[in-house]
């Protein structure tokens, strides 16, 4: 018997980083009743840790910048899989949606003029890649995400959201038509657990980085929502393909932004040597980061990274000057003086490659509606069901994510899936109610964890999973060790599942809560491990030392895990421009 | 060995809260102390606390240690070891959930009062409303607050007045609004910050300029607050 209580809304968000708060503005005003459940407050949100800025052709550094410029360089980044509908829509509508963010508030930098100040990232060019670097990511300071974050928080504060603090989306509920109908969720505070029914539940659940032992990602970012979509059955698209940023802080994997190297700074070797010189001569150290990553992962190999241990490399900032770094990379500086004890005015920052974005996540259209695979093949709308922001597979950033790209795609997306459910709303939404049984299955995990005896202790497990994942599915991967660490995960689930509840209280048991991110990491990581090894090719951030080369005869297409039998399926990539002619594979190069 | 001394309460077995000791092996590195709370809780998964970004962006670990508040995944060993103890209790002045998580219903209710989001009722341009640089920059070491509360609970004035005085951090923010060249709600902000409570029951102490982990000077703003206020009254 579920004896639990039912709290209604129109539609639930779960996740209350940039996506979600966006979403939930747009509902919001709407006058829809709308609740955020998030599981911390939310300007703790992994959002507030997005530095060097927001990528979007708003014309302000060039006055003749165009967005389709950004969209080719976004498609040229993805290695080819980006969906390029969702990134004609991203790039379009993103001044739109910068601009309402800064009529919000956000204290964006400045230039002479007055107006927003971009700067330089990876990947950016003019003129379908024959201009020249571009200068196109909006930036306050390099704490763009804090200030996105806290703009929307307040933009929704001014607006009257409803928010479920600190409560936790245990798992979903499907009715018998296999329409989603809310979630079951854990007031973290009390313990209650309570079934929150919506007509639209959108997963804004963010990244699971944490499936690696060295990641930027917060300790939250453990993909709760890719985790619930799994266990119910539905698939996730493009999941192995995971962004190692160039530079995490060595030791700590504490980010430090593209945007260093964007205001001039750049990597060298144990020999002074500026590497990505010899590794991309047009973009040097502004190529697309699984470029970056690989040549530095390629220097550290062949034996000239640097430190006692040789393994990691430089970055270089100080030639800058302290005037410019104050101005334009504060934050780094703090974070470069409190985790690698460098001074960045004065020496080099010691960095790595670490891991930092999940590209896959919950297949979506462009008004988020999430999505599966049927039986021929074709798409099939998960009714009830939406995604948006890094939980969601849209596909904007297809193999490999441009820096300043994941910002705009949450505030699009967020945007979209928002004014898409206002309008289903309108329509009128009819689902059938969840029975006893239905929400009964949403509290399976949840009933097994709470009436665990023995088992072992979730750190440790953790601990063994990142492990893993760090060992076997990295920058470079080979099909004879992934299938040894399928192996290990597999014989790691029993475990997992069984993992030990070393404190029962209700009140605020964060032990609880952490039992079951660890579920969902598992999942994401399986997931990764299984769709990595059958993609046999490289491209973009998957790179495989068995597949060198880029395979666009099999492999120009996303892959779909589908959970129930573990399988990998195809779904085609989206070619359909609205306003020009497709842009057509080519061979990608910095 | 390293002597921590940790504040637990959990509400459904303790009828009042304690300092349990713990010995912790730093295998002589200088590691923070979210790194200490991180290895304690997996010998014991009852000891509660919140962290979140781990690099002191996102404010959720904010709590006492050795005396001083600020946040534990910024703070290394060095700064908070005194005799080989180190001591952690909740953020002082509000009330305690469990162990080292506090209530923070006061604090955000302070944040709200000051009506913390962009007032602006002109037509928005097509484009972003521009603000000259010597603009924005008024607004450094105002934006940066990451509502972590370690200044608010280390005022003494707020410990009395949780509920009338707004407290550094909201005084911080409603001057982060009132210093916005974009902003037009001047008049009426001040309004409702004049009364003897919001902002005239800062004392000047500067704890909170002395604990934030941001390096912000709320009582800088507050003063600026006290002119616009002092200027409109006469």
């Amino acid at each position: 018997m579920a004896n639990i209580r039912t709290m209604t809304f129109d539609a639930v968000i779960v996740g209350g980083g940039g996506s979600g708060m966006r979403a939930a503005l747009q509902l919001a005003q709407s006058g829809y009743k709308t609740a955020v459940i998030t599981k911390v407050f939310p300007t703790r949100s992994h959002t507030v840790s997005a530095q060097g800025g927001i990528t979007c052709a708003i014309a302000s550094d060039d006055p003749n910048d165009q967005w389709q410029w950004h969209m080719y360089d976004t498609i040229k980044g993805a290695d080819f899989i980006g969906d390029q509908e969702a990134i004609e829509y991203m790039c379009q509508t993103g001044p739109e949606a910068i601009f309402e963010l800064e009529h919000m508030g956000l204290p964006f930098s400045r230039t002479e003029e007055g107006r927003i100040y971009q700067r330089p990232f990876g990947g950016q060019s003019k003129d379908f890649g024959k201009g020249g670097q571009a200068a196109r990511t909006c930036a306050a300071a390099d704490r763009t995400g804090h200030a996105l974050l806290h703009t929307l928080y307040q933009g929704n504060l001014k607006n009257e959201t409803t928010f479920l603090n600190e409560w936790f989306a245990v798992d979903i509920v499907k009715n018998s038509d296999n329409a989603v109908v809310g979630v079951v969720a854990l007031n973290i505070e009390t313990g209650e657990t309570v079934y929150v029914k919506s007509k639209a539940t959108v997963f804004a659940t963010g990244g699971a980085g944490r499936i690696y032992a060295s990641t930027t990602n917060a300790h939250i970012c453990t993909g709760d929502g890719i985790g619930m979509a799994l266990r119910a059955g539905f698939p996730v698209q493009d999941i192995e393909m995971w962004q190692f940023h160039p530079t995490g802080i060595h030791g700590a994997g504490t980010l430090v932004t593209e945007g260093c190297r964007g205001e001039g700074g750049y990597l060298v070797n144990k020999d002074g040597e500026r590497f990505m010189e010899r590794y991309a001569p047009n973009a040097k150290d502004l190529a697309g980061r699984d470029v970056v990553a690989r040549s530095m992962v390629l220097e550290i190999l062949e034996g000239r990274g640097c430190g006692p241990d040789g393994d990691h490399v430089y970055l270089k900032l100080d030639h800058l000057g302290e005037e410019t770094l104050n101005a334009k990379l504060p934050g780094i500086l703090e974070l470069s003086r409190t985790f690698a004890h460098a001074d960045p005015v004065k020496e080099p920052i010691p960095v790595v490659p670490t891991c930092h974005y999940m590209m896959g996540g919950i297949p979506t259209n462009v008004n988020g509606q999430a999505l599966t695979v049927d039986a021929e093949g074709n798409d099939e709308v998960i009714e009830g069901f939406y995604a948006c922001g890094e939980a969601a597979c849209v596909s904007v950033h297809g193999a490999n994510r441009l820096g300043g790209n994941s910002l705009l795609d949450l505030v699009v997306f967020g945007r979209a899936s928002g004014m898409f459910i206002e309008q289903q709303l309108r329509e009128g939404i009819e689902l059938k109610d969840a029975s006893e049984a239905d929400i009964e299955a949403a509290m399976a995990g949840l009933n097994h964890l709470n009436d665990s005896t023995g088992g072992e202790n979730a750190s440790v497990l953790r601990a063994e999973l990142q492990t893993i994942m760090q060992n076997y599915f990295g920058v470079f991967r080979r099909g004879d060790f992934m299938q040894e660490g399928i192996t290990k995960l597999a014989a790691l689930r029993p475990r997992i599942k069984n993992v030990a509840l070393g404190d029962k209280s209700n009140a605020f048991n964060t032990s609880r809560i952490e039992a079951l991110e660890l579920q969902n990491l598992f999942e994401v990581a399986e997931a990764t491990a299984i769709t990595a090894e059958a993609r046999t090719e490289s491209r973009g951030a998957h790179a495989r030392e068995d597949f060198q080369e880029r395979d666009d005869v099999n492999w120009l297409c996303h892959s779909v895990f589908f959970p129930s039998d573990k399988r990998v399926g195809k779904r085609g990539v989206n070619f359909n421009l609205k306003t020009r002619e497709a842009f057509e594979p080519q061979i990608r190069t910095y | 060995m390293l002597n921590v001394s940790i504040y637990r309460y959990n509400p459904e077995v303790d009828s009042e809260p304690y300092m349990q000791d713990f010995e912790f092996d730093t295998q002589g590195k200088d590691i923070m102390v979210l790194d200490v709370l991180e290895k304690l809780k997996i010998e014991d998964p009852t000891l509660v606390f919140r962290r979140s970004c781990r690099e002191g962006v996102c404010g959720s670990d904010g709590m006492n240690i050795s005396g001083k508040n600020g946040l534990a995944c910024v703070t290394p060993l060095s700064d908070a070891v005194k005799k080989n103890k180190l001591v952690i209790r909740p953020l002082p002045g509000l009330p305690v959930i469990r162990d080292l998580v506090i209530d923070m219903s006061q604090f955000y209710a302070q944040y709200e009062k000051i009506q913390p989001y962009m007032i602006n009722n002109t037509p928005a341009p097509a484009i972003e409303r521009l603000q000259s640089q010597e603009e924005r920059a008024k607004l450094d070491g105002l934006y940066e607050c990451i509502l972590c509360a370690c200044c608010s609970t280390a005022c003494p004035s707020f410990w009395w007045n949780p509920d009338k005085f707004i407290g550094p951090s909201g005084l911080l923010q409603a001057y982060r609004f009132l210093a916005d060249s974009r902003d037009t709600a001047t008049e009426a902000r001040l309004a409702n910050l004049d009364d003897p409570f919001s902002v005239f029951r800062c004392h000047g102490i500067m704890n909170c300029v002395q604990v934030c982990p941001k390096g912000l000077n709320p009582t800088k703003a507050i003063g600026h607050i006290r002119d616009m206020l002092i200027r409109t009254a006469t």
